[in-house]
């Protein structure tokens, strides 16, 4: 005898976190009645085998009931058929919408596109998470790109009131949308020790300091998904502190003598720094080109943070550096561009001391 | 033209994409009423329009307000080819037809159609306003309200219960109309859902005029079903019981009806209207116009819906009001004798009530039922559906003659059914036969004061119990003795009902779903053979499932059941029978004797130690339930029980010193020790299937209860917690060579993993209780088995109950002492007024009316008489410490309510869709219904010819429930209400075609719209009355234009 139909329908929408969990990773029925089994289920209830696989289909059932709601969040506060107490709501978008640090760290930066999405399967072998889950997290991922790309206003406000996520989980989107549109290059080798945490968090700043949103005072040119055009050609103009051999000896000069006997590293400050003041400024002269713009997580590596970590240098010193090198521009007289400076440098300096670790 | 109907469309949501190259759609309403349609304007390339539409009026009769439903449709503008439907919605208006439901019906409706589903939603106004209509042959019945309750609806006082009405109408099928060859589905399913609200409206009318007839204003346990006979016809037919309700307004609960209740006995009959709140703004105010006859009195046959008839069927009583009240003398003797015999005049004697005002239930005789076999011919005229009247005549007549036979003189908790396959039907009816107090049956109110001291008078609990029969002329083996808790009058060893347990019964222990289940194959066969092999197997079925619930009952150690209802199924080739009750343990009836088995071959030395290891199994889960039901009544000695009765103070004594030598012997041997021990012979392998089957049944996990009835026995401290679901199960019958053995496990095994998994999945709601369990059983296919379950889930607090209980228990015992010094008093109170006006003296008289009125000796009826022996009574229930079990709702303590004010603090948390709860019971838990907003009733068919694309079949039904509550709650909400109670699924009928990937299914359900409070919120909104509803039902004034 087989069942044939077996379903459950309560007023109130039943909502199982275990289970919902086992579906959101992209496990199948049978693998998730396994995995049930597994945690002892069986023995706390008193229940059979058979129980609980109909108990697992009936709330995969209502999930994928739930999915469609769930890609247009305000649509499942308004709509009728699924009674879930608003706590209940909030919790299963939010576990909709969250992604995997490992799944986001092979996509961060890739164009969201359907080359990406046939990618999936390796990078479902690569990480260990199921390819159905890479699937739905890619999608999420594309799904809020494609509603907030041409959006007006603060970016993580957009994809939080369109989407009712927390607002963690609205900004770490934001930083996502950020990167895919910006195509920053994330997956190379030197840069795997950077955490989702590390890039989300440059982007924020990024988004906060060099999108046209940042110094634009009228909501009609408030966008935050590109990267301030006009102020990417200004920087051009910083060139001159390593074009010009006397500005650049004067800065080394001033820096070097703020510096004295604080720095553990300091003989290898002084040796590298003509190198490392380059490095930073041909990022920013270069960053009108759009192959440079993607390089510059790689660059920040190769010209700033390698020569520094080869000479060990601490963390702290690091800082002190920074903090001396982006001040004493104030105090060099023939140069003029010292809020654009300051507009650059506050970004990089914050973003390559959390890049700064093993 | 009596009233004018008035619609407005504001506005879409949510509308399917319906133009392809735009991914938008072109939208417009059309709305229908009668044969008047109006039209929107389209509101171009919108997924949410906003119509804004003007008000839409119908001036139409009150006869087809009643009758059609409105009808709402969503269609797609479309320039060249025919506009596309996007589907429907069907708006029953008869709540706005009564006054004191709801004023308006405005809200978000989910736009719905039978092949796609639920496809947006649409908001929409809809306002009646009801002109005065004095026509006194009037075919409308509008102002008399319908309640799903089978009880008094919570803020209602009964003044009058009349009695049993029903109808039915019968028309063609749409799906089996010759048209059906040559339309699409979504037309022929539309025509089916269009006729069935149209003939449930024009039923529903017709069932009012009765109760009007009556000079009744409402009916309470309505049911209404519909029997799809397929070739031959579409019925729908509804019983209900009619009454004489007075709204309790909730500043004063009692009417002043306390002074001298035999005189106002006199005058309230023919006072003209008894409420004249429910009629006042309604268009029924002609009832006083018309020359009715004295109601009780009158039979209520079947007659036709017009009021001209059969009015002189009573002419003692003279010309209605006015005449009477004037000859008093004459008169009193004339009500008396009318008391008696108004139950036996009627022709059905019936109530669909299964719970009751105090005092009301007198006796309870047993569960009578009766089943016919029937073939089914096409209906030839619509117009008199004569056959299928006959056919319920008949079986309600038998129905009566059962009641008789246990010297009763009504029938409580009744209820009809059927089960059709092919062209064989079967019809059956049941419910409880009963003695019931006459005093609610006439115009009299009685109640207040009077209705305390009645109480006071009957020993707590324990009368309805007492057999209404004869001793020396039982209509069956029984075996009988004196009352365990008053020791006055006899009671039967166990009791089977099909009512809820009475509010003021005492039990001991908590109660349990019992459940029997059989399956009979039978021979496929055809027209009369085929019924004749049905009517064979019948009986024997009736006993086996009789059998089986007695077994059940006495492992459980209880001795009464109660909500029992027993549903035989006819399938091709087998019948089904599926009975559930509520097993509890009733003070007033003996302990249970245990089972005994005994082996047909008592030499075999290994036979017997099979036996002797099954009887010992048996023992041990005797016990083990008694521990787990807490059943532990206090022991008393059989040698007690068969004497004459002894004096009350002395029996306490008597008690101790003759227990200890016996007691020992009932404790070790169970089986064994009592007489009335029950003797199951294993005499073939059937009998040994019986006894392994009773022993499968696995008790719900811990922290769980079931019941069938609307509260658990022994639990009384609910939490607002509720979870109302639907599940449903369809197995297939894999091997053709079924035997009677392998199908009975099948099914065995199909119900018990059915609820296993109910209560695996609301397992987070533990201590919970699962009530009004009600299973379903239909054959739709050859080897397909369905089981439909609804029921309620309802947490209860664990560490709160030793608390109320003790509470409650003080409270009981100090009530107690407190009547015993008013009871002192009273002789002195009596002397003085020495008038027949005293309440206490009235009371007096009805409980002799009563007890000659069913023929009880007269030794007993004077049992009142003395005042010491009153006194004794009551000493006694001090001394057993009974427990009264009372819901929350009503009395709880000031612990509980600080305790839902906790709980319900984070449940009433805003969203942008207010809850509507739902449940089959007439309450809820820890909250106060203020108002009773009309009935819901609704059906709906939904077709798919792309199964696999949706699901497959559970993924089909899956959505379809869900959608099915949606547009319930939708209701509801329109109307103002925030739940449903008295919920019910009458009708699930699933149809499947896998080959073709089309599934079909019916679903009819109703309830009742209220809108509840909770207590803790109470207090807070009786200070500003007029927000109490929230939703736009408060918006009066502007209605009123």
């Amino acid at each position: 005898m087989t069942n044939e139909l077996d379903i459950f329908v309560g007023n109130t929408t039943l909502i199982d976190e275990d289970v919902y969990r086992l579906w959101l990773d992209g496990y199948s029925v049978s693998d998730a009645v396994g995995l049930r089994v597994r945690s002892g289920i069986l023995e706390q209830t008193g229940a059979t085998a058979g129980v609980l696989q109909s108990d697992t289909m009936d709330h995969y059932r209502t999930f994928h009931m739930l999915e469609r709601l769930l890609h247009t969040p305000p649509k499942l506060l308004h709509q009728l058929v699924f009674q879930i107490p608003p706590s209940r709501q909030a919790l299963l978008i939010e576990r909709y919408y969250a992604f995997d640090e490992a799944f986001v760290r092979e996509v961060l930066g890739k164009k969201l596109s359907k080359g990406t999405k046939k990618d999936l399967d390796n990078i479902s072998a690569k990480t260990g998470v199921t390819l159905k889950s890479c699937r739905r997290q890619f999608d999420n991922f594309k799904r809020v790109f494609k509603v907030v790309e041409e959006m007006r206003g603060s970016l993580a406000g957009n994809i939080q009131q369109h989407f009712l996520l927390s607002d963690r989980l609205a900004r770490d989107y934001a930083a996502v949308v950020f990167f895919a549109n910006n195509r920053f290059e994330t997956g190379k080798k030197k840069l795997q020790y950077l955490t989702f945490g590390d890039l989300a968090f440059c982007a924020e700043l990024m988004i906060q300091n060099w999108t046209p949103g940042a110094v634009a005072d009228s909501q009609l040119d408030d966008m935050d998904v590109d990267l301030d055009k006009e102020f990417l050609q200004d920087l051009k103009e910083l060139k001159v502190l390593v074009a010009d051999k006397d500005l650049l000896d004067l800065h080394k000069s001033l820096v070097c003598t703020a510096l004295r006997g604080k720095l553990s590293v300091f003989a290898e400050m002084e040796a590298n720094f003509k190198n490392l003041s380059r490095g930073l400024v041909n990022i920013a002269s270069k960053l009108t080109h759009t192959k440079d713009v993607r390089d510059l997580f790689v660059d920040l590596v190769e010209k700033f943070i390698e020569p520094c970590r080869s000479d060990r240098w601490p963390l702290n010193d690091v800082r002190l550096f920074l903090n001396q090198y982006s001040a004493s521009v104030h105090s060099l007289d023939g140069f003029r561009h010292q809020t654009l400076w300051d507009r650059y440098m506050v970004t990089l300096r914050s973003c390559l001391l959390r890049m700064y670790h093993d | 033209m009596p009233g004018k109907l008035k619609v407005k469309i504001v506005a879409g949501r949510h509308l399917p994409v319906m133009d392809r190259a735009s991914d938008l759609t072109d939208a417009f309403v059309e709305v229908k009423f009668g044969n008047t349609t109006f039209k929107t304007d389209v509101y171009h390339k919108s997924l949410n329009p906003q119509w804004n539409s003007e008000w839409f009026k119908f001036e139409v009769d009150d006869e087809d307000l009643q009758d059609e439903p409105l009808q709402i449709t969503v269609l797609d503008h479309d320039t060249y080819s025919a506009n596309d439907a996007i589907g429907k919605v069907y708006i029953d208006i008869d709540p706005l037809l009564y006054s004191e439901a709801a004023t308006v019906i405005s809200g978000w409706f989910p736009i719905y159609d039978t092949i796609h589903g639920i496809r947006g939603e649409i908001n929409v106004v809809v306002k009646v306003d009801l002109f005065n209509d004095l026509n006194r042959f009037r075919q409308s019945s509008c102002g008399v309200k319908f309640f799903c309750t089978t009880s008094i609806p919570k803020c209602y006082r009964a003044v009058i219960i009349h009695g049993f009405v029903e109808e039915l109408v019968v028309n063609e099928d749409p799906e089996y109309q010759w048209i059906d060859r040559i339309r699409t589905p979504r037309a022929s399913n539309e025509a089916r859902q269009r006729l069935i609200s149209l003939m449930s409206g024009e039923l529903q009318r017709k069932i009012g005029l009765k109760v009007l007839e009556m000079r009744g204003n409402a009916v309470v346990g309505y049911l209404q079903c519909f029997d799809l006979e397929g070739e031959s016809g579409l019925v729908v037919r509804a019983i209900g019981t009619a009454c004489t309700l007075d709204k309790l307004s909730s500043t004063a609960a009692f009417l002043p009806a306390c002074n001298s209740p035999s005189k106002e006995m006199k005058e309230i009959p023919f006072n003209e209207d008894p409420n004249p709140n429910t009629h006042s703004s309604g268009p029924s105010t002609p009832l006083k116009n018309q020359t009715y006859s004295f109601s009780p009195s009158k039979s209520y046959s079947r007659q036709s819906s017009s009021s001209d008839t059969d009015l002189s069927l009573t002419p003692k009583t003279g010309m209605g009001s006015g005449s009477a009240g004037k000859e008093g003398g004459p008169f009193k003797a004339l009500l008396r004798q009318q008391t008696q015999s108004a139950l036996e005049q009627r022709e059905f004697p019936f109530f669909t009530l299964t719970a009751f005002p105090p005092g009301f239930l007198v006796h309870v005789g047993g569960v009578v039922s009766a089943r016919s076999v029937k073939l089914l011919d096409r209906i030839h005229n619509p117009d008199e559906p004569e056959t299928r009247d006959a056919w319920w005549a008949e079986i309600r007549q038998e129905i009566k003659s059962h009641a008789k036979a246990l010297g009763c003189h009504a029938v409580v908790g009744y209820s009809e059914s059927t089960s059709i396959c092919e062209e064989v039907c079967i019809l059956s009816a049941s419910g409880t036969a009963a003695v019931l107090n006459p005093r609610f049956l006439q115009d009299g109110t009685v109640e207040g004061c009077l209705e305390q001291r009645l109480e006071e008078n009957l020993p707590a609990g324990c009368g309805f119990c007492h057999i209404p029969y004869d001793e020396l002329n039982m209509p069956f083996p029984a075996h009988l003795t004196y009352c365990y808790s008053c020791r006055k009058q006899k009671v039967p060893d166990v009791l089977f009902t099909t009512i809820d347990l009475p509010a003021d019964a005492t039990v001991i222990g908590k109660g349990c779903l019992i459940q029997a289940r059989l399956c009979r194959l039978k021979k496929k066969a055809q027209a009369e053979a085929n019924a004749t092999a049905i009517s064979n197997l019948l009986p024997f079925m009736e006993y086996e499932v009789h059998t089986q619930l007695m077994n059940k009952l006495k492992l459980k150690g209880m001795n009464a059941l109660f909500g029992l209802r027993i549903q035989i199924t006819v399938g091709e080739n087998m019948l089904m029978g599926l009975a559930s009750a509520t097993g509890v343990y009733l003070t007033a009836l003996p302990t249970p004797g245990g089972i005994q088995i005994a082996g047909k071959t008592p030499n075999d030395g290994s036979y017997e130690q099979h036996i002797s290891h099954m009887q010992k199994k048996i023992n041990d889960t005797i016990a083990k339930n008694k521990e787990l039901y807490e059943i532990n009544p206090p022991e008393i000695p059989e040698e007690i029980i068969g004497s004459p009765i002894p004096e009350p103070r002395q029996r306490s004594r008597l008690l101790r010193s003759q227990s200890e030598s016996s007691d020992e012997v009932i404790e070790l041997d169970l089986s064994h020790g009592k007489k009335d021990a029950f003797v199951l012979e294993i005499d073939d392998t059937d009998a040994m299937e019986d006894v392994h089957s009773l022993l499968t049944d696995v008790p719900p996990p811990s922290g769980f209860y079931s019941c069938n009835t609307e509260i658990m026995p022994g639990i009384n401290n609910w939490t607002s917690e509720i979870q109302m679901f639907t599940s449903v199960r369809v197995s297939r019958l894999s091997n053709i060579n079924l035997t009677n053995q392998t199908l009975n496990k099948n099914f065995n095994d199909l119900c018990e993993n059915l609820l296993k998994s109910l209560y695996f999945k609301l397992r987070s709601m533990i201590p919970c209780c699962l009530c009004h369990v009600n299973f379903t059983v239909s054959l739709p296919e050859d080897e397909l088995i369905q089981v439909t379950v609804t029921a309620v889930a309802i947490t209860f607090d664990k560490h709160q109950a030793v608390q109320t209980t003790k509470t409650q228990v003080e409270k009981s015992s100090q009530r107690a002492s407190i009547d015993n010094e008013e009871l002192l008093q009273f002789p002195l109170e009596l002397c003085t007024d020495t008038l027949a006006s005293h309440p206490f003296s009235s009371a007096k008289e009805h409980l002799e009316s009563t007890s000659s009125n069913s023929g009880i000796p007269a030794a007993q009826r004077d049992r009142c008489n003395s005042w010491i022996e009153l006194i004794k009574l009551k000493a006694q229930t001090i001394r057993r410490g009974s427990i009264k079990t009372t819901m929350p709702v009503e009395k709880a303590s000031p612990l509980t309510e600080g305790h839902f004010r906790q709980r319900s603090a984070p449940a009433c948390a805003n969203s942008t869709v207010g809850v509507v709860k739902m449940t089959p019971l007439s309450f809820i838990p820890g909250a106060k219904i203020t108002k009773y907003l009309g009935i819901i009733n609704m059906f709906f068919i939904r077709e798919t010819t792309s199964l696999r694309e949706e699901g497959g079949v559970s993924g089909f039904l899956h959505a379809f429930i869900a959608e099915v509550f949606a547009m319930v709650r939708a209701h509801v909400a329109a109307l103002g209400g925030n739940a449903v109670v008295s919920y019910i699924m009458k009708q699930c009928v699933f149809m499947e075609n896998p080959n073709k990937n089309q599934a079909q299914c019916l679903i009819n359900v109703s309830g009742d719209a209220v809108i509840f409070v909770r207590e803790s919120e109470l207090e807070i909104i009786s200070t500003q009355q007029p927000i109490a509803s929230c939703q736009p039902a408060c918006s009066g004034g502007e209605i009123a234009t």
